[in-house]
């Protein structure tokens, strides 16, 4: 039903739209991040696609894998006419792109969420700041290349709660984890704690 | 009654005031203990408000790309922990939906049922805390008692009370037990039964029925701009719900109605949760018509269900196949999809990337009440400041969803 | 009160008894725990049912939450404290009168549980002490109240080391299964036997 909309998209915008795709059922289009804000609009605003409803926007991290590193990706579908549109831009670093959020309104936290967890920085986005982790939180944890266990602590530990504390003997629980990530430098918050 | 309802429109009874930032949460009883709102007051009217949410960030997302495709599902057993179940049947079908899979008839029945029960829990927890957090304890009371039938039935099934863990890619954990038609026929009428007498008590209430009627009133453009699917954006008159638009699983074969609200309020949102009760009821008691009482529940294909525990001891295939399963993952071919069912507070999409291996590249929630939260603030902002108690219970923001 | 501090003297008209005046101290206190229920994550769920009619915590004096840590004087840490969090919870713990005690509800509050990442504290203990740890996750009602008790337990002697509620085997089952006599169920009879033995 979408493919209708794929196909508009490419009528429309021609070269802008880079691919597209129909893998699983989901209709896909990549389009280049400069017209991305423009593309959104008409999606929302033309007839055809009356795309209104707004569902989610992300990112993903292909570090080493892929070039450009982050493809952020939207997804948006219609309440009359039901259809669905995945809509992904690649961006190399820094990330850059501009803000959906006057388009949707909806899109205005999950930017945020994006830019706190990858770093994408959306231009022109009204209130950008970190949403899920604290002000001084360094770094987007998403990111491939942030080690998982790397934290960032706000408060002092309790200077005898080093390992584990009795009634726990030290070697209860363990890491558990297959993939390794690369541990990266430890970095230090705003209050001078840093994970080594 | 009348003389309690004091004209105040000519102003002069108002003192006047100064502006003022009141704190509520996070360690506030009314805010779940992980939402922080700033709220800008002149004199009880709120100006402004800047909700703050992040308190129960877990990093779900991460946690995923960390184990194999079965590991996931304790972590979404956890995201919306009123309706775990609901997210298990979720992130199966994502994974199936990746495969190219769809599991046996009666699997399919089996975790409608399932899943319904779930969402009863789900809308009672809700109804139940909402009506406590505006001063009736004894509605709440009923309906946690109604709420520990159905975790029996849970119990009996998966072993768990409230993290089941239960779901499996290509099927279920375990079979359905002998008894399960049976149970889940008790349980049901008796659930209902004590829900009529919880709601009978807030529906005679005058003090219940002022604090949610044409409150927190959202339109339907900016429900629909702002993201909201499930409760909250039928209660506003947008009939969409996933089971009935794109409907997954059986649920095109049963007969149930969508309830949709008119205004928007706290009251339109509680009234389509407990209509919603009764309509899942009926899709059990269908389901449970419709399934069958043999049959496997797991698809045939050794790359993707583990083997039964007795060929695992004793023939050399299905230790092999055992351990290939569990410690190198299900391999799921690479590219990426979208999938999205209907949770306890709307639609729950799962968007995944592979690439090819055992482990997930990225596993993306969408979680339902993130949108959801991000409207509380027009909601409430004109309102006055108890007004954001109700409001705010009435959406149902379960922390570790929005959160992720 | 324990027996063997506690004598009651029968006969007399009005009747009396004689206690330590701390042991009448830990006891009125180890009943009246006025709780300030700290509930963030999915642990929340069974502290509902904790205090629904099924399980009901009123049983043990426990009931009344009071929602200003300054009246209270038992920290219910329910669920996962993420980094975030964790500031307040300190606020929270040191905005409570002395004697204070903290009980762990949850793996998370224990330890952190499975979330061992950038964002979660592996347990309250980093930042607060803690008298009663209670693992699972979520656990059930039955051996939080464990935990209560043992809570209790140790007011009333006056002990301030943490604890543990450890699992527990129906002693009727393992009855039942020794009178089958199958071999794991020996097996199983036997390690009961050890784990409750003392060393
Ligand atoms: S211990 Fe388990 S149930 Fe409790 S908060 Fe942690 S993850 Fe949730």
């Amino acid at each position: 039903m979408s493919k209708r909309v794929l196909q508009r998209l490419t009528e429309v915008f021609g070269a802008a739209v880079i691919e597209t795709h129909s893998q699983h059922g989901d209709d896909t289009a990549v389009v280049v991040p400069s017209r991305w804000k423009e593309i959104a609009a008409f999606l929302r605003d033309d007839e055809k696609c009356a795309m209104n409803h707004f569902i989610d926007l992300t990112a993903v991290d292909y570090l080493n894998r892929r070039e450009p590193r982050f493809e952020v990706v939207l997804h948006v579908r219609s309440i009359e006419k039901l259809h669905r549109l995945r809509l992904k831009a690649r961006l190399g670093e820094p990330a850059t792109i501009d803000t959906l959020s006057g388009i949707w309104a909806g899109a205005d936290w999950f930017e945020r969420e994006c830019f706190d967890m990858f770093g994408v920085e959306f231009v022109g986005h009204p209130d950008l700041r970190r949403i899920l982790m604290y002000p001084e939180f360094v770094g987007s944890p998403l990111r491939k290349d942030y080690a998982a266990q790397h934290t960032q602590p706000l408060v002092e530990y309790r200077p005898e709660a080093v390992g584990k504390l009795p009634p726990f003997d030290e070697h209860e629980g363990m890491p558990f984890g297959r993939q390794t990530h690369d541990r990266v430098e430890p970095r230090v918050n705003a209050l001078g704690f840093s994970d080594e | 009654m009348e003389p309690l309802d004091i004209e105040l429109d000519d102003g002069e009874l108002e003192l006047p005031n100064e502006p003022m930032q009141v704190n509520m949460g996070p360690a506030h009883p009314a805010m779940h203990g992980t939402v922080r709102m700033v709220v800008d007051l002149s004199g009880e009217t709120i100006t402004k408000v800047d909700v703050q949410i992040g308190y129960l960030h877990r990093g779900f997302e991460k946690m995923c790309e960390r184990g194999t495709w079965t590991q996931v599902f304790p972590y979404v057993d956890r995201l919306n922990y009123a309706s775990p179940m609901l997210n298990n049947v979720g992130f199966s079908l994502a994974v199936e939906k990746m495969l190219g899979v769809s599991v046996p008839e009666r699997c399919q029945h089996y975790r409608v049922v399932l899943g319904e029960l779930a969402r009863i829990c789900d809308h009672m927890v809700c109804s139940g805390a909402m009506a406590m957090e505006l001063g009736a304890f004894t509605p709440f009371l009923w309906f946690a008692k109604a709420r520990e039938l159905i975790w029996d039935v849970f119990e009996e099934e998966t072993g768990a009370r409230v993290t089941h863990s239960f779901g499996r890619v290509g099927g279920m954990a375990q079979e359905p037990t002998a008894n399960f038609k049976s149970m889940v026929r008790a349980a049901v009428p008796a659930v209902l039964a004590l829900i009529a007498d919880g709601e009978k008590l807030l529906l005679a209430n005058r003090i219940f029925l002022d604090r949610v009627e044409n409150v927190g009133v959202m339109s339907k453009e900016r429900a629909i701009a702002l993201g909201w699917t499930g409760v909250v954006l039928r209660s506003t008159g947008v009939p969409y719900d996933v089971r009935k638009v794109h409907p997954y699983l059986t649920y095109d074969r049963y007969d149930f109605d969508v309830p949709v609200g008119t205004s928007g309020d706290n009251f339109d949102r509680f009234m389509c949760r407990q209509e919603e009760i009764r309509q899942s009821a009926r899709i059990i008691e269908q389901a449970l018509e419709q399934m069958a009482d043999e049959g496997s529940v797991n698809i045939d294909d050794p790359r993707i269900v583990l083997p039964p525990k007795e060929d695992v001891y004793s023939t050399i295939e299905g230790t092999i196949q055992h351990f290939k399963i569990i410690m190198e993952g299900i391999k799921v071919p690479a590219g990426e999809c979208y999938s999205y069912t209907e949770a306890g507070n709307g639609e729950l999409g799962f968007y995944i990337v592979s690439d090819g291996s055992g482990t997930p590249y990225r596993i993306r929630i969408r979680p339902p009440c993130f949108a959801t939260m991000q409207g509380v603030e027009e909601m409430i902002v004109g309102g006055m400041l108890p007004d954001v108690v109700p409001t705010f219970g009435s959406v149902n923001m379960i922390g570790g969803e929005c959160d992720h | 009160m324990t027996a063997s501090q506690t004598y009651v003297f029968d006969g007399s008209e009005q009747g009396f008894a004689t206690t330590r005046f701390e042991d009448l101290l830990n006891w009125a206190q180890k009943y009246s725990l006025f709780q300030y229920p700290f509930v963030t994550a999915c642990c929340a769920m069974e502290f509902m049912a904790l205090a629904s009619p099924r399980f009901d915590m009123a049983r043990f004096g426990a009931e009344a939450p009071r929602f200003s840590p300054r009246q209270a004087d038992l920290l219910w840490v329910v669920g996962t404290i993420s980094q975030r969090q964790a500031p307040i919870l300190k606020t929270v713990y040191d905005q409570m009168a002395d004697p204070k005690y903290v009980l762990a509800f949850g793996t998370c509050a224990s330890c952190g549980g499975f979330y061992d990442n950038y964002t979660t504290l592996a347990g309250i203990d980093k930042v607060i002490p803690v008298d009663v740890y209670v693992p699972g996750c979520p656990p059930r009602p039955e051996s939080v109240i464990d935990g209560l008790l043992l809570l209790q337990d140790k007011i009333q002697r006056g002990d301030r080391t943490p604890g543990i509620v450890k699992p527990r085997t129906d002693p009727r089952v393992v009855a039942s299964q020794l009178a089958t006599g199958h071999s794991t169920d020996v097996a199983h009879a036997q390690l009961v036997e050890l784990r409750t033995s003392k060393p």
